[in-house]
């Protein structure tokens, strides 16, 4: 009885497991390259210093068009910046505060409280300059299907379009991009942001950084949680190797 | 339930209390000394899962809704505040969100187990239909708490299936209004969604108290579905069981906790992490994976319906018919056994009744159910009709270690399900809608023709005379086998 059951659960299994795989083959979308992430794995944890590029990337850059919204100048210290280098980072911005005691907004420098500043006013001003909403990128490394290898690839997947596409005026073509026509213009060059210390200023490079970036300001609980998922879990196993032992020893005048 | 004899208790203080209220001698009744078979292999261990993850999702949602926001504009906000600004808040959210998948999982192999050893057989009806009362609720609570977080996902999953209940005659638009609190999905929806989400895990308590009640009243049922016959069949459930139950769960544990802290987004889609836009429709809507079987019944069905389609609908589940219709009128109607001529001749009506569609005058002519209205049907009725499993099945042999034609047909089950699972989350093109609508119609004909056949004909292999017995036997074989191995 027993080998017959896991006979059929083994047939079970494994058209569990082919099915998708050739529904995987039959998908004509091109996806992303793969990258290697030092934040992927039981043990992954971000690049401080890959980090600290991808934010100079996303200020000199890609803060021009896209929101930040639920990042605060205060989470910076997970990059690596101290105090006081937070507190120059977000003085360089102007906040709109108020209303003071006159009822009157007014401006000021931005302190380690205030979240990222926002290139424009609203949803409706962005999508007017832009052409298309440019969406905010504080989840988007989690709201794309591999996140992190797809901006890496967005940013350098400008080609030709396909043969005899017809790219409308203000839109681009991009092998990455759902649709691949896209309202965004290839947002790097190479050279265009300076690294200290000699890192390629290349346009492949710039996107490997700000995807890492942006994976940070999407899940900055990751090293906390990954830490902590392993001293969880080896509690858990030799909790788990205990009642066997238990388990085994009750259970012995039965069998 | 523990109104009879009265333990005595050393402590002072225990017995003190149990005079007064025997809650002690009800726990030792229960769960210390209570008979239980000896046999049990692990599948028996998840309803204590099922349990412990139960508590695990009220305890970590109670926490979760200290600090959610349920309006329309602060939603996605505060669940994003909750894991960035609150202490170990990441750690409730995965926690809840994987608990959900887990829950499902446990119960999956819980509903499983029960149906492989035919638990819900005389004498435990009551305890199955309450079990399925439980799924249904988990159901409810499962859906509406994929709309909290008020992403994409999850507000265009309760658009699609709020709009769902549209499709009943007469009623269904007034049962979306009263859903929505208005016209569209929106701030009442998430509103009455949020104190549903926090109602109905209570109410499951409830009914997993009444279902473990009538569990205590007809005793385990056991993997060769004998029941117990004296002393030498059963172990008191402390320690024998509570230790194994532990065990067990550690394993399950370490499989939640594996994926909540390494993975937790691996069950999830990425539009969940985008807020909610009633004006932007995502590509792709899909519900969570536990629901995607009866989401790929509910589009199998994608053709209106005749009165020749439902004729032969009719003549194919003829018997189950007049078997349910007596259940009501005392056995009035005329008894028909289930034959293969039932469903050859209504396939073949059926079949007629599509491909003459709209040609004969009222007979193929009028849609009498619309296709949207036959999803909604497949797929509520294919929770529904696992109420009716104990009287589908009237084999007197229950657990499918004897019942070889069954347990083919029952693993068949089993696949199917699977594979609908999948279908669910492909688009609904190519092979896949002609898989979906194999599998849904394999799905309906093993509960309603197939069980009742088995039920009469097949014959099953020989059953051990006690619990004892098979254990003893099994263990020889391993002796054997040990022993062979040995030389």
């Amino acid at each position: 009885m027993r080998i017959s059951f896991l006979n059929t659960l083994f047939v079970v299994a494994s058209l569990v497991l082919v099915v998708p795989s050739l529904a995987v083959a039959a998908g004509d979308v091109e996806h992303a390259p793969e990258h290697e992430w030092s934040f992927e794995g039981v043990f992954g944890t971000y690049d401080r210093a890959a980090l600290q590029r991808g934010f100079k990337v996303y200020r000199e850059v890609c803060a021009a068009c896209h929101s930040m919204n639920r990042v605060y100048f205060r989470n910076l210290s997970a990059l690596g910046y101290d105090d006081s280098q937070i507190k120059a980072i977000a003085a360089e911005y102007m906040v709109t505060d108020g209303p003071n005691d006159e009822g009157d907004m007014f401006e000021r420098p931005g302190k380690p409280s205030d979240h990222f500043v926002a290139p424009f006013a609203n949803k409706q001003a962005a999508t007017y300059a832009n052409g298309a909403y440019p969406p905010d990128f504080s989840l988007i490394a989690k709201a794309r299907h591999n996140g992190p290898d797809y901006i890496a690839g967005l940013v350098s997947g400008y080609v030709d379009p396909e043969h005899g596409t017809e790219v409308p005026e203000g839109k681009y073509w991009n092998k990455y991009f759902p649709g691949h026509v896209i309202s965004m213009a290839p947002p790097l060059m190479d050279g265009q942001v300076s690294y200290p210390g000699g890192t390629a200023e290349t346009v492949a490079q710039y996107g490997l950084d700000v995807a890492q970036f942006l994976m940070w300001a999407s899940e900055p609980k990751l090293e906390a949680r990954k830490r902590t998922g392993i001293k969880v879990f080896l509690f858990l196993l030799v909790f788990a190797g205990i009642m066997y032992a238990v388990k085994k020893k009750i259970w012995a005048d039965v069998h | 339930m523990a109104s009879g004899k009265r333990e005595e208790f050393k402590n002072p203080v225990i017995g003190w209390i149990d005079e007064r209220l025997p809650v002690f001698t009800m726990m030792k009744a229960e769960y210390g000394v209570f008979p239980t078979p000896k046999n049990f292999n692990y599948f028996w261990n998840f309803g204590a899962i099922a349990m412990v993850m139960l508590i695990t999702m009220i305890v970590t949602g109670i926490v979760l809704a200290m600090h959610y926001t349920p309006h329309a504009d602060m939603a996605f906000d505060s669940v994003e505040r909750l894991t960035r600004d609150v202490n170990w808040g990441w750690l409730l959210r995965y926690l809840h969100m994987n608990g959900a998948s887990m829950f499902f999982i446990a119960v999956y192999i819980h509903i499983f187990r029960g149906m492989y050893y035919g638990s819900y057989k005389k004498p435990r009806e009551l305890l199955w239909i309450l079990g399925v009362v439980i799924f249904l609720l988990m159901m409810a609570t499962a859906f509406m708490g994929y709309t909290l977080p008020w992403s994409q996902m999850g507000g265009w999953a309760a658009t699609v299936i709020t709009n769902l209940f549209s499709a009943i005659p007469f009623v269904g638009d007034s049962i979306v209004s009263l859903l929505w609190g208005g016209f569209a999905v929106d701030n009442p929806t998430l509103n009455r969604f949020f104190s549903l989400h926090y109602l109905l895990p209570f109410v499951i308590v409830g009914v997993v108290f009444l279902h473990v009640w009538a569990l205590h009243v007809t005793g385990s049922n056991n993997p060769t579905g004998v029941d117990p016959k004296g002393k030498q069949d059963t172990l008191p459930f402390h320690p024998y069981y509570t230790s194994k139950d532990t065990f067990g769960l550690l394993i399950f544990l370490l499989i939640y906790v594996a994926i909540t802290f390494f993975a937790p987004n691996m069950l999830s889609h990425p539009d969940h992490y985008i807020e909610f836009d009633p004006l932007v429709t995502p590509s792709h809507i899909v519900p969570e994976w536990y629901f995607l079987p009866f989401y790929a019944i509910l589009r199998a069905v994608d053709f209106d319906m005749n009165l020749m389609m439902l004729g032969g609908f009719g003549i194919m589940f003829l018997p189950f018919f007049l078997c349910f219709g007596n259940c009501f009128l005392g056995g009035k109607l005329p008894k028909v056994p289930q034959s293969p001529i039932f469903i050859v001749a209504g396939v073949v009506v059926f079949v007629a009744g599509a491909f003459l569609s709209g040609m004969i005058p009222l007979i193929t002519s009028v849609i009498i159910i619309p296709a949207k209205l036959g999803g909604v049907i497949g797929m509520f009725g294919a929770v529904i009709v696992l109420f009716f499993l104990p009287w589908l099945d009237t084999h007197p042999v229950k657990s499918a270690r004897y019942r070889p034609l069954y347990r083919f047909f029952f693993l068949l089950l089993v696949v199917s399900f699977t594979v609908l699972g999948y279908v669910g989350a492909q688009l609904p093109e190519g092979i896949w809608v002609l898989l979906g609508k194999a599998c849904t119609a394999y799905y309906f004909a093993y509960f309603v023709v197939i069980l009742p056949w088995l039920s009469k004909n097949e014959k099953a292999l020989a059953v051990p005379a006690s619990i004892n017995e098979a254990v003893l036997k099994e263990s020889k074989k391993d002796q054997q086998l040990a022993s062979g191995a040995a030389e």
